[in-house]
């Protein structure tokens, strides 16, 4: 969806302002946050991609003003009531009223999976359609579910950089349509070509881009 | 959204707000029998301790000590990860990118805010704040200032959108004067950012 998330060479925000001796957490209410949001993702009760359209689906002045582990708890209640694990009058009330839904539960010996990034490499069913070297147009797509092309991407021209095999699509896996995996691609684009002649001569910015989002040029 | 933005919403009212909205919903997931809050005690103290910018640093110094491994990581990062038993696992397509004297590398997640957590632990806020999201692929540059690092005018900047599931560490340049330093010395030179591109190694001066 073209959302408020979709950042990448937007105007105005300011300045990068760097923590010095950042803690992990702000707060303990932060720890709390991603492990729910970790655990709840380890038992299955949604996937990665369903997990970041529930941030990106947020509404944008809440996205904008909610700090990075706020924007989690409120996914969390919101995914929590679409999948039916809880229901609204729950979250309220802080306790459970109703019985849940039969999932494995998450325990101590579930951890170990957790602290590590879950396996989106999948078999290949055809071959890559495109070479390194394959001059690529990003297609000019506004889906209005998830997707994981950018704006600023869309429509330029880029090189096939690398070919970084088949994966889950996150498109399709993010709407419950199946990991429908595709070829993956490093795509590079010259910095003019996204920003205009202004820009520095010395950018180049590549995006992780599937094959669906390409088309030859 | 600047960090005193963030700083407004974390200590100021929101804090007792999602406070109260996190203990709720973790005693909802408890008894409804989703998860168990011993588990989530044991996963926040792995964040806290054992996964962080030290397992990276780790990598690079040894990249930069040993000319095998380094060749190994740039080709396969994962599995040249993995063969130093650092930690469990590393996602199965971590990409590590080399820093030259005429090319620099930069990681962002301009959709969301995706980052190697095996190597580099959990983000910092600023890697998850709309103002790196939005600059770092069209004024890097301006980025790295912000950082109070300066590159050579023609050096060639490549910034990297994390938009899939491979992950990027940058392998920086081995700072000169450092001939002859165990891997252990070397590490201390590595900082998460240099590993992310918004940074550079600390001179050798700094812990010598």
């Amino acid at each position: 969806m073209d959302g408020i998330h979709d950042m990448g060479g937007m105007h105005g925000f300011g300045k990068v302002e760097p923590e010095a001796n950042e803690p992990i957490f702000h707060a303990p209410w932060e720890g709390r946050c991603l492990a729910l949001n970790r655990a709840m993702g380890a038992i299955g009760a949604w996937n990665i991609d369903a997990g970041r359209a529930g941030i990106e689906e947020l509404p944008p002045q809440i996205y904008l003003t909610s700090s990075y582990y706020g924007k989690w708890a409120l996914r969390l209640e919101n995914l929590v009531i679409q999948c039916g694990l809880a229901q609204a009058d729950e979250i309220a009330a802080g306790h459970a009223r109703h019985a849940g839904k039969p999932l494995p539960k998450f325990d101590v010996a579930a951890v170990p999976s957790t602290l590590t990034r879950g396996s989106y490499g999948r078999p290949a069913h055809a071959p890559a359609r495109f070479n390194v070297g394959d001059r690529v147009r990003a297609k000019n797509i506004h889906p209005v579910t998830h997707t994981r092309l950018p704006r600023y991407a869309r429509g330029r021209l880029g090189v096939i950089d690398a070919i970084r095999g088949c994966h889950v699509f996150p498109d399709s896996s993010a709407i419950g349509a199946g990991e429908n995996p595709q070829w993956l691609y490093t795509v590079l684009f010259d910095g003019r070509e996204l920003w205009g002649e202004a820009a520095n001569p010395t950018l180049k910015v590549s995006i992780e881009a599937f094959e669906p989002y390409l088309e030859a040029a | 959204m600047t960090h005193a933005n963030d700083d407004h919403h974390e200590h100021g009212s929101e804090l007792s707000e999602m406070q109260l909205r996190v203990r709720a919903l973790e005693t909802v997931l408890a008894e409804k029998g989703y998860i168990d809050p011993a588990a989530l005690d044991v996963m926040i103290e792995a964040y806290e301790t054992k996964i962080g910018p030290h397992n990276g640093a780790r990598v690079i110094a040894k990249a930069w000590a040993d000319p095998a491994f380094k060749r190994a990581l740039l080709a396969d990062a994962t599995k040249a990860v993995q063969s130093l038993g650092l930690i469990n696992r590393v996602g199965d397509h971590l990409i590590a990118v080399e820093n030259t004297p005429s090319l620099h590398n930069m990681i962002v997640c301009t959709l969301c805010s995706c980052y190697p957590w095996e190597v580099l632990g959990l983000p910092p806020v600023w890697y998850k704040s709309a103002p790196y999201r939005s600059r770092a692929v069209n004024d890097p540059r301006g980025v790295l200032a912000d950082f109070g690092v300066t590159l050579p005018p023609d050096t060639q900047i490549r910034v990297w959108d994390s938009t899939a599931e491979t992950r990027f560490i940058v392998l920086p340049m081995r700072p000169a004067g450092t001939d002859g330093w165990s891997e252990n010395k070397l590490a201390a030179l590595v900082t998460r950012d240099c590993m992310v591109g918004t940074g550079l190694p600390k001179p050798p001066a700094e812990i010598a």
